[in-house]
């Protein structure tokens, strides 16, 4: 029988990540840790040629748009050792938001940072090849966006869909800007 | 005398069959060699990740089946075991059998329709697909007897699947199990030794098992190029660890390799198909889970192996009725990440041929 993916936890990657490169880790949890972004790329790079984390293969980067900032998540795996992890950056700028571009590591980042840039406007500095992937050039906005399309006042996202919902049960007031 | 040559651009797509889809290839010819490739892609863009966040739990099951929808169960299983597993629900033994049995068939049929279509492009026009297709039509028709429809399943729900298998289920799909073997032996005969697949898939395409990983390739392509990795077995979700089965893989990473180890992969479905009827036990076939299920404020990355590789959700709760955030890792998109460097050097008659191994699906490119 197999077993399962071991999941290392952000307070054993910070660890690690600590030992090399002192004062790259920000903040560490259970299930992620977050690297500063001006550190982003050594960071990576350390990753992907350490002998115990072995990062090699990017399995996913995705963007969340917190409101007032922006998160980008990177999960990361190993083959060879068969463990993951993930890595998390926290962009505190919310119109123009910028992070280094870690295609230079992976090649596997190239398509996924295009169609972030594309749909949630973050721009990825250093990447050799940044501009939309699936809307054209001038498309107004990035849809992914939390406040893309400003609503009519009073109408909320997703809430009118459930008329029966109370927002205060869930502190739905919370998700509207 | 030297001639002087200029580099000639060349759109294959969006409209072309061997793109299976919309989508487009512009390449950069000096004579017929690839000096550069680009992939433009968002014809068929719905922006699902967006109107996820505005739909509940359950509601963004359809979508799934309108990513990849040729392998609409595992995108049903892929998000549903994603949600189950942020929100911690229990799934009965017997919806975990009847969600590898049907995750496998469709994997037959999506291989079955890769690797005809593979051929197609290859230059054998149609008839080895309609042979591909006639196995294919009776997996449809397993679906269609189970929940009514064939393309756009919604078989499967949070917390299990919507219907149990109608008595009339096991002995079709016996019979299709018994009939499954011979037939893939005489694809085999048929297409193995045949020269000019051979030609035409040989060392065309190539991509070297380090770039593979470095590109975040997976599924047959990344097996393909000898890398033993297959999620079923190194990380089992549903009932995967109970079954015996083998990784196949290749050793070249050109596309016939690909093909080799979709032909292979079909075998061992079978037998993980034949494991599991023999097992599959009575019981409830869905837990008993709320119409309107809200998980719990968090995050959550799940993985499955769909047939083209690694299908993963990302999903962020902040505990209300809509998913806050729904990622979808698209196998189909990022297989491409090599396309270029796969392509550059080649001829532009193998350009078609190497599009064709990678098995790319555009609804689930686009999304």
């Amino acid at each position: 029988m197999t077993a399962a993916t071991a999941f290392l936890s952000g307070h054993q990657v910070a660890e690690r990540i600590t030992a090399s490169l002192p004062g790259a880790v920000v903040e560490a949890t259970e299930g992620w840790v977050v690297v500063a972004a001006e550190r982003l790329v050594e960071t990576c790079r350390l990753l992907h040629d350490d002998a115990e984390l072995d990062a090699r293969f990017l399995a996913l980067i995705s963007g969340v748009d917190r409101y007032d900032y922006f998160e980008v998540v990177y999960q990361l795996s190993s083959l060879a050792k068969n463990q993951r992890f993930a890595l998390k950056v926290y962009i505190e700028e919310h119109e123009e938001p910028e992070i280094p571009s870690v295609s230079s590591i992976w090649l596997g980042a190239h398509l996924q940072e295009r169609e972030i840039y594309d749909l949630m406007g973050i721009r990825f500095s250093g990447h050799p090849d940044l501009k939309r992937l699936f809307l054209w050039e001038g498309f107004p906005g990035f849809p992914l966006r939390k406040d893309f399309m400003t609503l009519p006042e009073g109408f909320k996202p997703g809430l009118q869909r459930f008329p029966k919902e109370d927002p205060e049960s869930w502190g739905g007031e919370a998700r509207v800007p | 005398m030297s001639l002087k040559t200029e580099p000639l651009v060349v759109n294959i797509g969006p409209q072309h069959p061997s793109t299976h889809g919309v989508f487009r290839l512009r390449v950069t010819l000096d004579g017929e060699r690839i000096i550069d490739a680009e992939m433009i892609v968002g014809y068929l863009h719905r922006s699902i990740e967006k109107l996820a966040e505005e739909r509940t739990w359950t509601q963004n099951i359809p979508f799934t089946d309108r990513m990849d929808y040729l392998a609409a169960m595992t995108g049903n299983l892929a998000y549903c075991s994603a949600v189950e597993k942020l929100a911690g629900i229990e799934v009965p033994e017997r919806a975990q059998y009847l969600r590898v049995i049907f995750a496998e068939l469709q994997r037959i049929a999506s291989h079955a329709m890769a690797n005809g279509t593979f051929i197609n492009d290859c230059g054998a026009w149609q008839t080895p697909l309609m042979h591909m297709f006639r196995e294919r039509e009776k997996i449809l028709d397993l679906f269609e007897m189970t929940c009514g429809a064939r393309l756009t399943l919604n078989y499967m729900r949070i917390g299990g699947v919507a219907f149990d298998i109608p008595d009339e289920f096991m002995p079709a799909l016996e019979e299709l199990m018994d009939e499954l073997p011979d037939r893939i032996a005489e694809y085999e005969d048929l297409l193995l030794d045949n020269e000019i697949l051979l030609m035409r898939g040989r060392d065309v395409g190539v991509l070297p098992a380090e770039m593979a990983i470095n590109a975040s390739i997976s599924g047959p392509m990344l097996r393909g190029s000898g890398v033993a990795w297959d999620i079923r077995k190194a990380d089992p979700y549903a009932v995967y660890d109970r079954f015996e089965f083998d990784i196949p893989v290749g050793h070249n990473g050109d596309s016939f390799d690909r093909f080799l180890v979709r032909m292979e992969e079909v075998r061992q479905s079978v037998r993980i198909i034949r494991q599991a009827m023999g097992q599959l036990p009575p019981g409830p076939f869905c837990a008993t889970v709320p119409l309107n299920v809200r998980p719990p404020a968090g995050e959550v990355y799940s993985r499955i192996e769909s047939p083209k590789g690694e299908l993963g959700y990302y999903l962020v709760s902040d505990g209300g009725p809509t998913p806050y955030r729904y990622k979808v890792r698209p196998p189909s998109l990022i297989n491409l990440s090599a396309l270029k460097q796969m392509m550059i050097g080649t001829s532009i008659s193998d350009a078609v041929v190497t599009l064709g191994s990678i098995d790319i699906n555009v609804g689930e490119i686009d999304r």
